[in-house]
Order: structure tokens, then sequence, then C-alpha cells
């Protein structure tokens, strides 16, 4: 099972000539098969913080372990390879491509595993018929509603079995209805397959289906309180 | 699926652009291929010429004669077998002066020179009776019997829409008005590069009724028994007529021609760079379009690599994504350009052998697009490749 921990981190951006702190000393642990949800306002660092534990941005100081994996120590090929391997992705805006069918969207990943053409398909229907899509495998993503490309979205990141699931608004882009669907489908994967997750979201109702919520608050943490579900 | 058919399937997002741009590649690669044909085929026009043969002029200018009092003298050197009669007529046709064809006054032994180059596939029955020269197919019975008779290439018969037994006119330039020829034998050509679309006819025609019988000539065309032999036999022959009024330059068939492609000038340093030219058009058409390819997909590019694709696969996606239109626009021009060109036989109207384009130009050609695929691919690759994902994911398209 794989926890995360930072320690110490500090994240900066250079704007023109000007550094910007994003992160401030964020120290901080997640256990394996936890269910958080990262809350603040925009411009704290939230996906910052997301992104730096799935491996995406480097830190500028500071440890980022997920596992054993020290991810501050990581750079191009290595931290890609352990990216394919190790973190599922899930963005507001789905990122799915948008002239591969579902099927195809989902099967993506698979292409950097050693597997059979069959085994692919066969792994990216599973994953597809598990978030309830077993009949829309052949649409494209302009043919599906906003809710099913993010349960697209959603088997693509888990078609691989990362251990960790990074989720960026997931639902800040659906409806009332929909969102609640992507939510009870985080729910699952987390309870039935004990998969980590990690959620960005600005919606209270959403944070509380994790098992606690993380506030940063200009890049520092502000407070660290429990979900309903937990 | 595969990386690969997911580069076929991102050549087919924008299937207009794609093929627009596989299509200017296309032409550009038509083009480039056709000015390498016009060079490949005066690069032909030297190699028709044989080492067994001489030709002689007049030292000042091909367009000057020599008098025919010539012929015996030279057929008179040690080492020279025959002389044949060669005359340039430079008429038109009177329908349509730029329906261009070429038109010689040659003597029999003209065809027995050239009977291994190009033959009679067919033929007027003869006329009348008459003694033929020693050797001479005897299909040109009808062509001898005949003082107006002319042989035609086959390629010029079906141009011109003319048949056997046909009265032909042309308007001379140089020996003024309307000459009625009767077409007498259709001949091909033995080889590639012997074209078929000239027209000969006696010398002794144009002698009579063109010169009033003053017996000048444009061309000797030497046949010599041993061409090792041909340098002393050249200067044999222009040391004789050297202090005379019509001094003589007498050289190899295949230098004769090389002297006529030199005509040209600078063409080919012309072709080569209007070609250059259209292979660097292209070179920004194609990067322009794969620029504009990328820099789309900036955030699916985010995606791939989110996802655990590498820097370097990204790289080879994109490269490989240019390379496919250009190589296939190339190719398909190329080739096009090859059969096209060669099947019409285009050939300046008998002046130079039937157009011909090497492979080694089609492969030229075709490399120079993959290389065209590479250059312009590999800007946009290269920024794909270094794209930061959290650039990449933060654009909005």
């Amino acid at each position: 099972m794989t926890s995360i921990r930072l320690k110490d981190v500090r994240k900066t951006y250079r704007r023109d000539t000007q550094d910007v702190p994003v992160l401030d000393g964020v120290t901080l642990e997640i256990a394996s098969g936890d269910y958080v949800a990262l809350m603040g306002p925009s411009g704290s660092g939230k996906t910052t913080l997301l992104n730096l534990i799935g491996g995406i941005d480097r830190p500028s100081s500071g440890d980022v372990f997920v596992g054993d994996t020290n991810l501050a120590k990581l750079d191009g090929r290595p931290l890609a390879k352990w990216r394919s391997n190790n973190i599922g992705f899930i963005f507001q805006l789905y990122n799915l491509i948008p002239v591969l069918t579902a099927l195809q969207n989902v099967e993506l990943p698979l292409l950097l595993h050693k597997m059979s053409g069959k085994e692919r398909k066969d792994r990216a229907r599973t994953a597809l018929e598990l978030v309830g899509l077993g009949d829309r495998m052949q649409h494209f993503p302009r043919q599906l509603s906003g809710g099913q490309e993010q349960r697209v979205a959603i088997a693509r990141a888990m078609v691989s079995d990362p251990a960790v699931l990074l989720a960026d608004e997931p639902t800040g882009d659906l409806d009332r209805k929909s969102a609640g669907e992507i939510l009870a489908l985080l729910q699952q994967l987390n309870t039935q397959f004990q998969k980590t997750i990690v959620m960005v979201t600005h919606d209270p109702h959403a944070a509380e289906r994790a098992h606690r919520t993380i506030h940063l608050e200009k890049g520092v943490l502000a407070t660290v309180g429990t979900g309903a579900y937990a | 699926m595969s990386t690969l058919s997911l580069v076929f399937v991102n050549l087919l997002r924008n299937k207009r652009r794609t093929f627009l741009t596989l299509f200017s590649v296309t032409v550009a690669l038509f083009l480039f291929c056709a000015l390498g044909g016009v060079l490949d085929t005066l690069q032909d026009s030297i190699k028709v010429g044989s080492e067994s043969h001489l030709v002689t002029r007049n030292a000042i200018s091909l367009v000057f004669p020599m008098p025919l009092s010539y012929r015996e003298r030279i057929a008179a050197v040690p080492g020279v077998k025959r002389v044949a009669l060669q005359q340039w007529f430079g008429g038109t046709d009177p329908n349509n002066p730029h329906n261009f064809f070429a038109q010689f006054a040659v003597d029999p032994v003209f065809f027995q020179i050239y009977e291994n180059d190009f033959g009679l596939v067919d033929a007027s029955p003869p006329q009348a009776r008459v003694a033929m020269p020693p050797g001479l197919d005897s299909r040109f019975q009808a062509f001898m019997a005949e003082q107006n008779a002319c042989i035609v290439g086959r390629k010029l018969m079906e141009k011109m829409h003319w048949r056997l037994g046909q009265t032909v006119h042309v308007s001379g330039t140089i020996w003024p008005g309307d000459w009625p020829f009767v077409i007498r034998g259709v001949y091909a050509s033995k080889k590639k590069s012997i074209g078929e679309e000239v027209m000969y006819f006696h010398w002794k025609y144009l002698n009579e009724r063109g010169m009033a019988g003053q017996g000048q000539i444009g061309l000797y065309v030497l046949d010599l028994d041993n061409p090792e032999r041909a340098a002393d036999i050249a200067r044999t022959v222009d040391a004789m007529f050297v202090n005379s009024s019509a001094a003589t330059h007498t050289e190899t068939e295949k230098a004769f021609q090389a002297g006529f492609v030199s005509m040209y000038g600078n063409l080919p340093f012309v072709l080569r760079v209007i070609g250059l030219a259209v292979v660097f058009a292209i070179l920004l058409i194609a990067a322009n379009t794969m620029v504009m390819a990328i820099r789309e997909r900036t955030r699916e590019f985010g995606v791939l690599k989110t996802l655990g694709f590498q820097n370097s696969t990204v790289f080879r996606m994109v490269v490989l994504e240019a390379a496919i239109i250009t190589v296939g626009g190339g190719a398909i021009g190329a080739l096009l350009a090859k059969g096209l060109l060669e099947r019409g036989g285009f050939n300046m109207g008998g002046f130079l052998p039937p157009m011909t384009i090497y492979w080694q130009t089609v492969i030229i050609g075709i490399a120079i697009a993959a290389l065209v695929g590479a250059v312009s691919g590999l800007i946009p690759a290269w920024q794909a490749s270094r794209l930061r994902i959290v650039d990449a994911l933060r654009r909005v398209d």
C-alpha cells in the first residue's frame, strides 16, 4: 500500500523577474487507502500540491514521498515511468483525446505497459464497464455527456491499476446529479479497491465524501478536518 | 491501438488540412521531379550519341553548311566505313506553327548507319522498282522510289493523326515555300533514348528544290570501323579542310550532343535553383502546418505526458506525423511525375530523347521530402517534447 508524505515542501514559480511562492513549507502525510479533499481559495496552492504528489511538477525544496519513492529526486524518463505505474489523474475538464473513442481513450495509458493488444482492450473494456459505460465504448467524447466523459476519464485513470488517484475538481464542470454519480464512483474506488484518493475541490458537498479535508491558505496548511464520510 | 495508430488518428483529425498539406507537397515534388527529369533527359540526350560515330560540321557554327564535295574525301579517310548526310530543315506545320516537330533531310546511308537505333515498322508498298543501296532494308523501296517521300516517327504519326500514304505539307523557313511530303514509312525506335517524333526525307529533294543543286550539307555523320581510332580520324578529317573555305570541326557524336546540350546555357543551374526554391517553399508550408497542428494540441500533449508518455515518444510522434505527410505527398508527387511525364513522351519535338526521369531522381525527391518532413517536424516536435506538463494543462484553447 502506498502512503504519501510531504516534508517541508516549498514551491516557487518565477513570473518575469519575480519569484512567486505558491507552497510554503507544507508537511503532510496521507495514509494509503485514505480519501482526502484539498480545499482552499483560488491561488492557495491546491493544484500545485496535487501536481507535486502526481510527479508532474517538482518542488523547489523539500521531499515528496509516494510510497518509498522520493519524487523530488526523480526527473524525466524515470519520473514519467513512475507516473504511468503509480498515478491516475482525473481533471476538471476531463481532458479526453477528442479523436479517440471512449475505449481508445481508456486504452491510452496501457500503451506504456507491455501487454498484448487484446489484453489492453480487455482491461479497457473492464474499466469502462466498471464506471457504467459498457454501452458507450465506441462513442467519441463529443457524443457523451459531461458526466459520461468524466467517467471515461476515471476509467482511464484507473485502468493501469495505480495506487493513487489524483482528482483536480472532478465535479467542477458537472451538474449536481452527474457530480453525485462521480463522487459515488470515487467513493467506490476508495472503499472497494482501496485506492488512495486526493481530490481538489471547492465544493463542500464533494469534500464531505472524503475521509478528511485539508485546507490550504496562501500555500500553507490551514486546517486538517474530518469529512462526514469518515 | 498503438502509438503508430495514434499518429494516424492525429493525422486524420483535420482531414482537410492534412489533405491540403499533402497535396501541396505532392505538387511541389511533382514539379521538383519534372525539373529533375528535364536534367535527366538532357543527360540522356548526351548518352544517345555513339562513340563509333563521328559528326563533322562547319568549324564556325552548326548553322553554316559545308560543300557536298567533302563527302568523298571524308569517306576516303582510312577507318571511315561510310558517310551519311544530315541537314536540319526547320519547317513548320502550316496549320499550327506552334506544333513543332523536327525534320531532317538525309541520304539513305543515314538509315543504314542508324539501323541499330531505329527501323521501319510500317511502309507503303513500292510504287516502282528502283535500285536500292546495298544493305538497306527492302521496306525502304517506296521511300526510295519517290522524291518527296518521307519517313515519320510513330509518335509523330499519332500526334499529328497522319496515316501512311498521306501527303502532308510543311512550311519551309530556311528554304521558304510549301513543301509537300508523302509518308512512305513509319519508324520506331529500338532504344528507349531514341525519340519517335522526327520526320526524315530525301536530302536530294531539298538540294534540288531548296538549294538549287548547290550541294551543301549541314552535317556529315561518319561511321567508323574502329571507335578507338575516332580521335585520329577526327584530326585527319579536320586537317584536310583546315585551309578551305569551310573548315570543319569533327567530334564524336556524344561530344556533339553534349555541345548541343551546352547551347541551353545555364538551364540546368536555373532548374536546380527552381527545384531548391520549391523544396524550401514546401518546407515552410509543412513547418507552418505542423506548428499549427501541435499548437492546437498543446493540452493533449500535456495529458499524454501526465499519463506517462516520455518526451522522446512525443517527439517521435510529432516528427512521424510530419514525415508521413511529406513522404506520402512526396512519393505520390515523384511517382506521378515519373509515370505521367514518361508516358507522355514529351521530347521537345524530337530535339531531345523522350522525357526520362531517372529512379535516382525519384528517390532523391522522396528523400528530400523525408528530410523536409524531419526538418519541418523538428521544431514543433522539440517544442512539444519540452513542454512542461503544468503549462500544457493550464493552457485554454
